[in-house]
């Protein structure tokens, strides 16, 4: 029920914020004469209508599952390592008799029924276990980098990948424009087979 | 016995080192003879594999009869072991496994000097820059990993038996094909180191490397997912992936050798991306190493590290050698590989093929920084982290997915330039196809608001369909052609377009073999898994299946004894299957193993494990998996092979027209 309350709230608040976003728009419609300031307010209406949907799908999202506790065990565990040395995630331990994964899954059970929040729950495993016990780098300090730099290495590709386009489109063809060369012999037999290349994979 | 092995290596060693010196010598020497002198470099290369298999032949005749005065024998053997396991004794150890690496690259020397008359010069430089790659490795054999070392003092009476872990059926022919698809990448790697030093005119050598290429990967991609069964089928975690490091180790080459494949197109047909793409085949070589190495050294630590050592130090520096021979010759002809033609569009498979590269190079960066980043962790700040399947799949999946469009989008594109109008033509069908999909699973009950994997998977299942679609009405546009002349039937259309341009066809039913995949995976989004005490007659419930214990049965053979649980299993009320779950103590290691019960079918694989029992009550533990959509995944990899075969066959001569017909142009996509 509070879950409800709160995505009721949310989204009632969203409602009415969106609607002064119209009435303001409105009413500069009405005191702006010229037809660009009319689109313009138009335009910023339908941004600010758009990143309403946004944070209200957003806040939908986060706010679902919320308070399923089976959902949070698997979640939590899903994020956490088994410390035993076998190298699988701790709800996926599958030894029998492993001195830390059934001990550990009790303590996320009892953490999630006290109802100790997500960052709570995974500090204490951390405290108690170690920074091993973290299935993937936290996204603080020097871990960070291990979460920007494949998106840096993306960016910096692309920014690569763009320039090499420009370049290779920007480069001067050989032939003077307008020319036509006439080939024969050897030459053409090249441009066959140029052009059969071109159409084969 | 271990005499006539440590000789067959030193022999090895002196052979191959021979091949290279006088390689080099006959190579770079203009003197009268350096034929005559480069001839027997190439004799004595090819001598070096008698004498490399006589090593090998030796070491598993040693399994055979237990020799266990070999400590290799007596670490990794035992006498009760079953033949097909003591035949795979070869690689289940460190000296072994670089042993059979060794083997294996001197089979793939033996080819390649054997085929010298292609190209003589161009085969003999890379014949010298393999016998260099074999110096190195029987450097290790013969000083840091000898697999004929002695044991010391009295004789065992029997061995510590193979890891339990390994006795498996696709453990006598998962690391063969892995170590092909390693191994093998040294041949392309050596034709373009080859090329470089020799400025090696054309593209000949390319053509001349593509087959090899093509099989290696071939190879690679067999390894890589008989891994992945063999992980799924023994280690009992209901899953077939889990980013461990010797995992991604086997990944990385893979995702370089394929951005490879691409790029080298655009080198064949345009005279493009000729740095790119020897960068690309050296780094796709120095990622095997780099992945023998990771497995080898211990620094990361992994499920599948079955030996580990000090060589790692050996590795480095050949990784630095490696890196710096090819470096320095760049640098020196560097101006041998401008580019010939110009861009011409954005929209053209020419820019397709750099994003999809860019992209497989993202994915293999990331694999790479995931693996070495809790090492540089601990370097940096002290502490060690772990860097699991969250991360990987965080940052990987989303990477995929874009590769997965450009996989439906780039065959469509024609070389040099796309109309939009054409793009639109061919993709309105397929695009109107995919968004059905989507909309049906919704439809079905998918819901990709209630979770992001959700999300990605209805997006991997979209995209899916998305290709399958745009590869599907490339072949039916140009069978339907083909059929009109000819009068044949549209599948005998198609089977003759593709054996008409089979690496296009065949590479088409690749990205088919593929998707296919990606949907085996898009359904692990839906595993379901329970785990619980089963007595006799207990039952468990998962999804549409109901699970009765039977009975717990017991057996001893003289390598393991065993337990298995008889489960019966229904659905809809109706007995449909028995599954035994079993759980091996394997005798001369002391170690247990996990034999999963496996129910598999399209829809999912009900998948029964036997955790063995409750420490405190005594009763048996059961964990059942519901994994949807695994099956899928192993008849994608069957695809890929067959699309793989299939490129490799030669085109046919062109078709001919019955008199009658008016002749017409080929049929062509507007890939074409």
């Amino acid at each position: 029920m509070r879950v409800e309350d709160k995505l009721l709230r949310n989204s009632r608040s969203l409602s009415s914020r969106a609607k002064r976003g119209i009435c303001s728009a409105w009413s500069s419609n009405k005191t702006a004469d010229s037809s660009s300031l009319a689109l313009l307010g138009m335009t910023s209406v339908l941004l600010k209508r758009c990143a309403q949907l946004i944070l209200l799908t957003l806040a939908v999202f986060t706010l679902l599952g919320a308070g399923d506790e089976s959902a949070r065990v698997h979640d939590l565990g899903h994020r956490m390592m088994c410390v035993c040395g076998c190298n699988q995630i701790l709800l996926e331990c599958n030894h029998v008799g492993c001195a830390y994964s059934d001990r550990m899954r009790a303590e996320l059970i009892a953490a999630v029924d006290r109802g100790d929040n997500d960052d709570l729950t995974l500090q204490s495993f951390v405290q108690k276990y170690g920074t091993t016990v973290m299935a993937a780098p936290t996204k603080s300090g020097f871990n960070r980098v291990a979460w920007i730099m494949p998106y840096l290495v993306l960016v910096l590709g692309l920014a690569m990948v763009t320039l090499i386009v420009r370049a290779w489109r920007s480069r001067p063809l050989v032939l003077p424009a307008g020319a036509v060369a006439a080939v024969h012999g050897a030459e053409l037999e090249h441009f066959r087979d140029q052009a059969r290349k071109d159409t084969e994979v | 016995m271990s005499q006539i092995g440590s000789f067959a290596l030193l022999l090895a060693l002196a052979l191959c080192a021979y091949s290279f010196l006088a390689g080099i010598l006959a190579l770079f020497n203009k003197v009268s003879g350096s034929e005559r002198l480069g001839e027997t470099a190439r004799r004595a290369g090819i001598a070096s594999f008698a004498v490399v298999f006589l090593a090998a032949v030796v070491l598993v005749v040693a399994a055979f009869q237990n020799d266990f005065s070999i400590a290799y024998i007596f670490h990794h053997s035992n006498r009760d072991l079953p033949a097909p396991y003591k035949f795979a004794t070869l690689w289940s150890g460190q000296e072994g496994s670089l042993l059979f690496w060794a083997l294996l690259l001197s089979a793939y020397g033996l080819v390649l000097r054997l085929r010298y008359k292609t190209d003589v010069r161009l085969f003999a430089h890379a014949s010298v820059i393999i016998a260099a790659v074999q110096v190195f490795f029987l450097l290790l054999l013969n000083f840091a990993a000898n697999p004929f070392g002695v044991m010391q003092g009295s004789l065992p009476p029997d061995g510590n038996g193979l890891n339990p872990l390994l006795q498996y059926p696709e453990m006598v022919i998962h690391p063969p094909m892995l170590y092909l698809g390693y191994v093998g990448f040294t041949v392309p790697f050596a034709f373009a180191l080859a090329a470089l030093i020799m400025r090696y005119p054309g593209e000949k050598w390319i053509q001349i490397t593509r087959r090899w290429t093509m099989v290696t990967w071939g190879f690679l991609t067999c390894g890589v997912f008989l891994g992945a069964h063999w992980a799924y089928s023994v280690l009992g975690w209901g899953g077939y992936w889990g980013w461990d490091p010797v995992e991604n180790a086997s990944l990385m080459p893979w995702l370089t050798g394929t951005a490879f494949l691409h790029s080298v197109m655009m080198q064949e047909k345009r005279g493009m991306l000729k740095t790119w793409n020897m960068w690309l085949i050296f780094s796709t070589f120095m990622l095997s190493i780099f992945g023998t190495f990771l497995t080898r050294s211990g620094v990361v630590s992994s499920v599948h590290a079955f030996a580990q050592s000090s060589i790692g130090d050996w590795f480095v520096a050949f990784l630095a050698i490696i890196f710096a021979t090819c470096l320095f010759f760049y640098v020196k002809n560097r101006s041998h590989l401008r580019t010939e033609h110009k861009l011409e569009s954005l929209i053209s498979r020419e820019s397709s093929f750099l994003f999809n590269n860019l992209l497989l190079l993202v994915a293999c960066f990331t694999v790479l920084w995931g693996t070495l980043f809790p090492v540089l962790s601990e370097w940096v700040q002290g502490t060690k982290v772990t860097v699991g399947p969250p991360f990987f799949n965080r940052v990987n999946v989303p990477v995929a997915l874009l590769l997965l469009l450009l996989t439906a989008v780039g065959p469509l594109l024609a070389w040099r330039r796309t109309s939009v109008e054409s793009l639109k033509r061919n993709f309105l069908w397929p695009a109107i196809g995919a968004l059905a999909t989507g909309l049906l699973l919704v439809a079905l009950g998918m819901r990709p608001w209630k979770d992001v994997s959700y999300f990605y998977s209805l997006m991997t299942i979209m995209l899916s369909a998305l290709v399958a679609l745009t590869v599907i009405s490339e072949f039916v546009r140009g069978g339907r052609v083909i059929g009109h002349h000819t009068g044949q039937n549209l599948f005998a259309s198609m089977v003759q377009l593709a054996h008409r341009n089979t690496r296009r066809y065949g590479g088409y039913i690749v990205h088919f073999g593929v998707i296919v995949i990606m949907i085996g995976f898009a359904g692990a989004v839906f595993n379901q898994d329970k785990e619980q005490e089963m007595g006799f007659g207990d039952k468990m419930t998962i999804g549409a299946y109901t699970l009765v214990c039977q009975s717990y049965t017991q057996d001893d053979n003289p390598n393991y004894g065993s337990e298995w649980a008889v489960m019966n299993v229904f659905k809809g009320g109706k007995q449909i299957a028995t599954l035994n779950p079993e759980r091996r103590f394997y005798k001369a290691s002391q170690q247990t193993s996990t034999m999963v019960a496996n129910r598999s079918t399209p829809q999912e694989d009900l998948y029964v494990v036997y955790e063995g029992q409750n420490l405190d009550t005594g009763r048996p533990i059961i964990k059942v998996h519901l994994n949807p959509l695994v099956m899928w995944i192993w008849i994608g990899v069957w695809i890929i092979i067959a699309g793989t075969v299939i490129a490799l066959i030669p085109n046919s001569v062109p078709v001919r027209v019955p008199a009658p017909a008016r002749m017409r142009a080929e049929p062509v996509g507007a890939g074409d």
